[in-house]
């Protein structure tokens, strides 16, 4: 074997390169060949192009992400720990806590192996998590599939649900929520974003810095196979085509248990204090972790690629470079505390190794087998990639796809109408129960699980004595975003927004992932840059700070991009949460109140979609400064314990969020339509700003008066339980249906998809 | 009293089952996978998770772990041990117990609120319940469907030593709806559902669990 040294690469300038095949454009090899005043060796050419690529340098992105860091750099309760620029930013939660949060996405490898691609996309995101010092504490999962009766679907969704499972369940961290949508627009494009919550004391933050002349580079963890090699660049950066060689070895293998180990290590070396900076070995593998940890410290770094241990000895130092084996940590120590991290690693069963030291050169140099391979300047590799204006127009065909609103769409008129209606909706796959999905996660694990699904947020304990805690929801709507990217945006901001209040929780800060097709494509550049602005836009009018995210782009099938899908993740605080408020009805003779204003919308509804199959109109009108007031009211009504039961109205309407919580614990409701508006309106449209609650006879005139304070809207509008007999959910003068009735609709549609049969 | 709680590289639900003894108010002492040392400990409780991975057959390589040796010993001569999920399986395995978890027939991983009835209550961990009690406590888990040949089967029955049975639907598979089992002795029990996760309804569905550690630490006498 050859190896291509730097004294080589500048002796044969004209030797050809594949950068092509590495997914670089015929500029960025010449600006890498700029940058290096010599053409790249192999192994430099194999950092830039994984370092470059879309995936790890959001070339496209970048120039609009900007308006996030424009935020204020504070929550309503303090400023950030640390902002976006980090790993995750960090969040103080009060108490000398601090929580970081981000949700990553890993669709390209959940397509070409679901249950691998699933699998390490909670791995990747769960390091990210442990990398700022945090305990990672929960995890969570929004996925989108094609059509749930499509035969892909049955191949991807239950890999994926198993990939999820089998590494969270092994890892130990308790899955708490998350979405499963279908449409038509994912299949062959499904989108697999992962979330990780940590929790760590103010004083443990660690940051991403390769700080300190002479300090030593500490690898640990699995060995670096061959496995993902490219992954990044081939997969995420590339769109599905119909020809071409399988793709399958790019994809990485997941081992949940050395990750577990992982963690319970990183967390004794942080313990004791002994580590100066860490780095976790995500997508770019070593590649990534070198440049990144040398370009934000002292700016130089040497690395013997020798000293790396490997599971196949066969690789050449392109491939190690490139390499994303999975659940491998990077950490500068001082040479005094070397022989303690050692020990403990050992202690754990993890291998270590130092592979290198800083330096004050201000190069990354990498040396295989006594001669110099990599000899770049960190910064060029990690933080100044290439950076496009990528044109961008508002498509001809939106205005089109506005103006076909549902008005003309036929409604149910009898109550017999309306009844079948209720049980066809909320059987269909994306109102239907969650369970045979949320299941085959383990919620109980690490014992502070105070909710998950189907609850509207997760909440998670925080400390044991003082029941501190914090609350996360994520949502996405990719059929408003569809028709209008600003405003579908604001309303999956508005969703979660709600659904951290509506568990008792202040919202503190914002996550997302943003889930788009070809940057290529000017449509879905507009699709992107406005969906950008309205989150930015969003959170200046909450008050709330982006703390973090993730651009996945080239989520498309040949011409067609999926729904543009940012999917929003609100964090919230509870300073206690034995008075967490949960979703379900559970004393009978409790007033039903419905919080906001119902309007005639549908435009992107969910009834439109199962019962016309139609997307067109605008989406709900949003309005953030209802949504502040109903959070305030939402979680002053927890505060005051002056509400027993609340749920987020959204998707489905009324009789959804009404169906949800008489199912919870099987107990019934009757409700009154309001004069003055159509009944299918009431219990069917999309308005958003709105909840139903739940309250005591006792606490009725103080929790209307919280609501008049604020002039906030609330109507009465029914009663918990029913008047005798079997439970059922009535609307008076219109339709009553058992809950043994709706049950069955509600459960029966996932399993009877999904679920394999049992063995013989 | 003090109950060790033994920690194996990929325990997960060690931290709870030490939360669920200090709730029950008992002392808990953590013991390592790696040390032959039970440090004096009056029980034990082998805690979920996947210890060293459990890619091969579940509990298989815990069983050989050092601290194993003092414990299967220990065991024989009486002292208390409860294994929960995968310490259920390190049991079996290490033939404290007999019969073995394969599987769920239904080939998922489950998590769920489940229904059990408490069948024998002359049990180290079980003195604190009556007989035929219902609980409610979780279970999560990819292999947890009890098998036996009929004859140990019928042993079992016979002698009264299935501790606790599912109610409400077999969710795995297990033979005569086993949940767990107990030693001819009585102070050996292995159970798949998570009795440490039922001890607290902040973070659980009911308190039913906590009578396990009760009953062990002699803190609530049977009614």
């Amino acid at each position: 074997m050859t190896v291509d040294t730097v004294k080589h690469a500048a002796e044969t300038p004209e030797h050809p390169q594949p950068w092509a095949e590495l997914g670089l454009r015929g500029e960025e090899y010449a600006r890498i060949r700029e940058i290096l005043g010599r053409r790249p060796t192999s192994s430099e050419l194999a950092m830039y192009s994984v370092m470059w690529s879309e995936h790890c340098s959001y070339k496209s992105s970048k120039i609009h992400l900007r308006r996030f860091g424009e935020l204020a750099q504070q929550t309503p309760v303090g400023k950030l720990l640390a902002g976006m620029g980090e790993n995750a930013g960090v969040v103080d939660v009060g108490q000398g806590y601090a929580v970081t949060f981000k949700v990553e996405s890993h669709n390209h490898p959940s397509y070409v192996e679901p249950h691998q691609g699933a699998a390490t996309g909670v791995g990747g995101i769960v390091r990210d998590i442990l990398a700022m010092g945090a305990r990672p504490v929960a995890v969570m999962d929004s996925l989108r599939f094609g059509p749930a009766a499509a035969p892909d679907t049955a191949r991807v969704l239950p890999a994926v649900v198993a990939g999820i499972g089998a590494y969270g369940n092994c890892l130990g961290l308790p899955n708490i929520g998350g979405e499963v949508v279908f449409d038509p627009a994912y299949a062959g494009n499904p989108l697999v974003n992962a979330l990780c919550v940590g929790v760590m004391r103010h004083e443990d933050l660690h940051l991403a810095h390769a700080s300190g002349v002479g300090n030593l580079v500490v690898l640990y963890g699995a060995r670096t196979g061959g496995d993902g090699i490219g992954g990044v660049s081939v997969l995420a950066s590339e769109t599905f085509g119909d020809e071409g060689p399988s793709k399958r070895p790019s994809v990485q293998v997941g081992d949940p248990f050395t990750e577990k180990l992982l963690i319970e290590c990183t967390l004794a070396l942080f313990a004791e204090g002994l580590v100066v900076g860490i780095q976790d070995l995500g997508g770019a593998g070593l590649s990534c972790a070198t440049s990144e940890l040398a370009s934000a410290g002292e700016g130089g770094m040497h690395v013997v690629l020798d000293r790396v241990p490997l599971r196949d000895p066969t690789l050449a130092p392109e491939e190690i470079l490139m390499s994303e084996s999975q659940e491998r940590m990077m950490a500068v120590v001082a040479p005094a505390a070397i022989d303690r991290v050692l020990e403990i690693c050992a202690r754990w069963d993890v291998d270590a190794s130092v592979v290198g030291e800083v330096t004050d050169s201000g190069r990354l140099t990498i040396e295989w087998r006594g001669e110099t391979v990599v000899d770049v300047p960190p910064r060029t590799v990690a933080h100044e990639g290439p950076v496009y204006e990528r044109p961008y127009a508002r498509p001809f065909w939106q205005d089109d796809l506005q103006a076909a609103g549902p008005s003309s769409l036929a409604r149910p008129a009898h109550p017999d109408d309306l009844r079948a209606t209720l049980l066809r909706m909320i059987a269909s796959p994306n109102l239907c129960s969650r369970a045979w999905v949320t299941d085959q996660y383990d919620r109980y694990v690490l014992g502070n699980t105070v909710l998950a699904q189907p609850e509207d947020s997760g909440m998670i304990r925080v400390d044991e004595q003082t029941a501190l805690g914090v609350a996360l929801a994520t949502d996405a709507n990719g059929r408003y975003a569809k028709l209008d990217p600003y405003v579908g945006t604001q309303l999956a901001l508005a969703e979660a927004h709600r659904n951290v209040a509506a568990v008792g929780a202040l919202p503190l800060a914002v996550t997302n992932c943003l889930n788009f097709g070809s940057p290529e494509d000017p449509d879905v550049m507009w699709q992107f840059a406005e969906a950008v602005r309205g989150l930015a836009d969003g959170c200046r009018a909450l008050g709330l700070p982006v703390t973090g995210g993730n651009v996945s782009l080239y989520n498309q099938t040949a011409a067609a991009a999926v729904l543009p899908t940012p999917v929003v993740g609100v964090l919230g605080v509870l300073d206690d949460v034995t008075r967490r408020t949960p979703s379900g009805f559970r004393t009978p003779g409790q007033t039903i109140y419905l919080l906001g204003t119902t309007r005639d919308e549908f435009g992107g509804s969910e009834w439109a979609h199962v019962e016309h199959d139609h997307l067109g109109g605008r989406p709900p009108a949003v309005d953030l400064d209802a949504e502040r007031a109903l959070a305030e009211i939402l979680v002053r009504g927890s505060r005051d314990r002056l509400v027993e039961a609340a749920h987020d109205v959204s998707d489905g309407g009324l009789a959804q969020a009404l169906v949800e919580s008489c199912l919870r614990y099987g107990i019934g409701a009757r409700v009154a339509v309001p004069a003055g508006i159509d009944p299918f309106v009431f219990l069917f449209a999309e308005s958003a700003a709105r909840a139903v609650v739940a309250v005591p006879r006792s606490a009725e005139a103080r929790f209307t008066d919280l609501c008049s304070a604020r002039g906030y809207p609330y109507q009465e509008i029914g009663v918990v339980g029913d008047a005798a007999g079997t439970p059922v959910l009535e609307v008076r003068e219109q339709f009553s249906v058992p809950l043994a009735e709706l049950r069955v609709a509600f459960e029966s549609t996932l399993p009877a998809l999904f679920a394999p049969a049992a063995a013989p | 009293m003090r109950i060790g709680v033994v920690t194996f590289p990929g325990s997960l639900d060690d931290g709870d089952a030490a939360r669920a003894v200090r709730l029950a108010g008992g002392e808990t002492v953590s013991l390592w996978h790696g040390d032959a040392d039970l440090h004096g400990v009056d029980a034990v409780v082998l805690p979920g998770g996947f210890s060293y991975g459990d890619y091969l057959r579940c509990g298989a390589i815990a069983r050989f772990a050092p601290v194993m040796q003092p414990l299967v010993g220990a065991a024989r001569a009486g002292l208390p041990v409860l294994g929960i999920c995968n310490g259920f399986q390190i049991l079996c395995e290490s033939h404290l117990l007999p019969g073995a978890l394969i599987r769920n027939d239904h080939r998922t991983f489950l998590c769920r609120d489940q229904r059990l009835r408490v069948d024998s209550v002359a049990t180290a961990w079980t003195s604190a319940y009556e007989t035929g009690t219902e609980i409610v406590v979780p279970l999560k888990n990819g292999e947890g469907g009890y098998v036996a040949d009929e004859r140990t089967l019928d042993e079992l029955e016979g002698e009264g030593r299935v501790v606790v049975r599912y109610l409400g639907g077999n969710p795995n598979g297990s033979h005569r709806d086993i949940a767990g089992i107990t030693n001819a002795r009585g102070n050996v029990v292995g159970l798949m559902p998570h009795p440490e996760h039922a001890v607290d309804t902040l973070t659980g569905p009911t308190t039913d669990g906590l009578g396990m550690f009760e009953s062990v630490l002699g803190s609530r006498v049977a009614p």
